[in-house]
């Protein structure tokens, strides 16, 4: 019988099926950070239940923490509460816990790659919708809530029904200026952000063959905003040659063993998938959203549709485009922003940094635009520095910050002002989203650059065609 | 965590017609700092709901004395975006007990089965009907039978059935969760652990 990659990963991991009910899914892999596990811990305690599994489950420290001085005590008392149970709570159960300082610390869906805990073919989970990025590796990677936590603390396995299958092939290469974030942007604005709900996905064709890991995991990322349970790439030399030899990755011959599975982990020829799309990849430019949900992107060079051009109700439309201050028919291009906002576990990889660099060097960041540069870890910050990217950053007058969320979900310090306008390379434009009362406009490192030297919504090809 | 047993709802509904309602709007990530599940219900649609001064705004629905009950309506992909289970606690501890909408996102939908909210998806005409029965009569009942399976617009008689697995059902109408089954089988996932492809 003819599998999908999704299946072969999904059935291998399966310990039981419930008549009328889920499958319980083993989970070879756990991700925990400090928002979504002190209730977790607390269920566990309250039924006198230990981890089962203590060496499965990695902890850090992310959403809530700040991301300038972090060898002070973090100042907020509830912030500092939650990464204090984080630590103790990791302690006393035996987890491993990067916290704040902790050399390995930074945002979750970065350095469990960079650490080699994200392997082909592993199921994976996190209490945070963005787990979908370690699909990027042709893992089964999604986010989960605190009672499935809870569950996966106690007995490494959760209870869900076996989502459908959609491919969705973005075929040909990609043109000048497009990168992997508008080919994300591109596809949750043709399927809307409910458009592949109850699925999971598995991106095929040449554009995401020809991708880097870093520009895999960022459409990954994105599946979510779709409404995908997660995102899939099947694995190939790109990803073998990214995991070999990281600190968790198989060695030995135990990474034998491994290679040998990872080369089973591709959907056959004949395989079917419940829904199919297929994009043409030189067709897409640089993308940027106008509304507040990342369905509501366009092509930058684009005008903001008009209501009965758009799926849905039109009193919704209308209260996102009044919370933007944006109208039907306006052009993106020109309007003028306040912040610019680099980072987040979407785009806050050292290929985002360099791509950010290769815009702004040997120009001014914009007098009306206040910056947040944020490493996605350690590693991505020093490599910033090695790369000599933070020189070419301060010449240009931005700071670069440390690791941490920062930004995209304004739970920590970092906060968009109410009413003010940020290009964010983040992952969500809802209300609210960056602070009360902010404006968010989804792009990539190269749009959100050229938008930190002119102060306004431009299009990057037009600074890149300036340098060749 | 042991939440209270489903069985059947009879109550008058709250009606908040936006359709993509994300969980960034049902519950704000600053209030997501605590170490306990307490007060969510507070922050429940927190900036919908409150003005940056903290007084209320009184054109928002759970400001409006007249809309009052244990079932929230919603507009279609209720729930949608960040994993917080907050948001489904925020919704159970403000006092509801069911959302009814024409299309859930995933995730929230698991976490509200999880917890004891039960999300009742309705075809989009029914959902239309509802909203505008209780827009015209905020003293309008619904009535949500879990053993049916079938929500009942009071007001008219109309009838529709909804979906759950029969095992999620037998799990609300019990109080039980899943960590209860997932314990009784500890030995078959150890076994298991010994064998898997990686």
């Amino acid at each position: 019988m003819s599998n999908t990659l999704f299946d072969k990963v999904w059935d291998s991991h399966v310990v039981r099926k419930i008549e009328g009910g889920p499958d319980v899914l083993f989970i070879d892999r756990h991700l925990i950070h400090e928002v979504t596990s002190p209730v977790a811990f607390l269920g566990l305690k309250s039924r006198g239940i230990k981890v089962l599994y203590p060496e499965r489950t990695f902890a850090t420290a992310d959403h809530n923490t700040p991301t300038i001085n972090q060898h002070l005590p973090v100042e907020d008392p509830l912030s500092a509460n939650q990464l204090k149970a984080l630590e103790s709570n990791s302690n006393e159960y035996g987890i491993s816990h990067w916290g704040l300082g902790h050399q390995k610390n930074g945002i979750v869906h970065v350095v469990g790659p960079e650490y080699g805990i994200t392997q082909p073919g592993a199921t994976i989970v996190c209490g945070d919708s963005h787990t979908s990025t370690h699909g990027a590796f042709g893992a089964i990677a999604f986010g989960i809530g605190t009672s499935e936590v809870e569950m996966v603390l106690a007995t490494q396995c959760i209870m869900q029904p076996k989502p459908k299958k959609m491919r969705i092939n973005v075929t040909g290469s990609l043109g000048f200026g497009v990168t992997p974030k508008d080919v994300a942007l591109f596809i949750i604005s043709q399927l809307t952000t409910s458009g592949a709900t109850g699925y999971f996905v598995e991106y095929a064709g040449g554009v995401f063959e020809q991708m880097t890991m870093e520009g895999r995991m960022t459409v990954c990322n994105l599946s979510i905003e779709m409404g995908a349970r997660g995102g899939m790439i099947a694995p190939d030399e790109t990803t073998i040659n990214y995991v070999k030899g990281r600190e968790f990755s198989p060695k030995g011959e135990a990474w034998d063993k491994a290679l040998a599975y990872y080369k089973t982990l591709k959907t056959d020829v004949d395989a079917v998938f419940d829904k199919e799309y297929t994009f043409d990849g030189s067709k897409i430019e640089p993308m940027i959203t106008y509304g507040t949900n990342p369905g509501m992107g366009m092509g930058i060079s684009q005008d903001i549709p008009s209501a009965d051009a758009v799926e849905g109700g039109a009193a919704t439309y209308a209260k996102s485009l009044n919370y933007m201050g944006f109208g039907e028919g306006d052009a993106m291009i020109g309007k003028s922003i306040d912040f610019v906002f680099v980072g987040s576990c979407t785009n806050g990889r050292i290929e985002d940094f360099r791509a950010f660099a290769s815009i702004v060097k040997g120009r001014k960041k914009a007098d009306n635009v206040t910056a947040w540069l944020v490493p996605g870890s350690h590693i991505v910050e020093a490599a910033i520095k090695e790369e000599g990217l933070l020189d070419i950053f301060t010449e240009a007058g931005f700071v670069l910050r440390q690791p941490g969320c920062s930004a995209c979900l304004a739970m920590n310090d970092d906060k968009i002002p109410a009413g003010k306008y940020a290009v964010s390379t983040s992952n969500r434009n809802f209300e609210g989203r960056q602070g009360p009362g902010s404006r968010t406009l989804l792009a990539s490192p190269l749009v959100a650059a050229a938008a930190a030297v002119t102060g306004k919504v431009t299009d990057p090809r037009e600074l890149m065609m300036e340098e060749a | 965590m042991a939440y209270d047993k489903f069985d059947i709802i009879k109550s008058t509904a709250v009606p908040l017609p936006i359709e993509n309602v994300d969980t960034d709007q049902i519950i704000p990530a600053r209030f997501l700092k605590a170490t306990e599940r307490v007060g969510f219900g507070d922050n429940l649609f927190r900036d919908w709901r409150y003005n940056t001064d903290g007084s209320l705004k009184a054109d928002f629905v759970l400001n409006n004395p007249v809309y009052k009950g244990k079932i929230l309506l919603g507009g279609m992909n209720f729930g949608s975006g960040s994993s917080r289970e907050h948001a489904a606690w925020a919704i159970y501890d403000y006092g509801f007990r069911a959302v009814v909408s024409s299309f859930f996102a995933d995730i929230f939908r698991g976490n509200c089965l999880n917890i004891g909210v039960l999300p009742v998806q309705v075809s989009a005409e029914f959902l239309d009907r509802i909203f505008a029965a209780v827009h015209a009569n905020p003293e309008t009942e619904l009535e949500i039978n879990l053993n049916d399976q079938s929500i009942t617009l009071l007001s008219s008689g109309e009838k529709e059935n909804f979906d759950i697995s029969s095992y999620k059902k037998d799990n609300m109408l019990n109080g039980f969760d899943d960590i209860d089954y997932l314990q009784n089988i500890k030995t078959e996932i150890q076994e298991f652990a010994t064998h898997l492809p990686l």
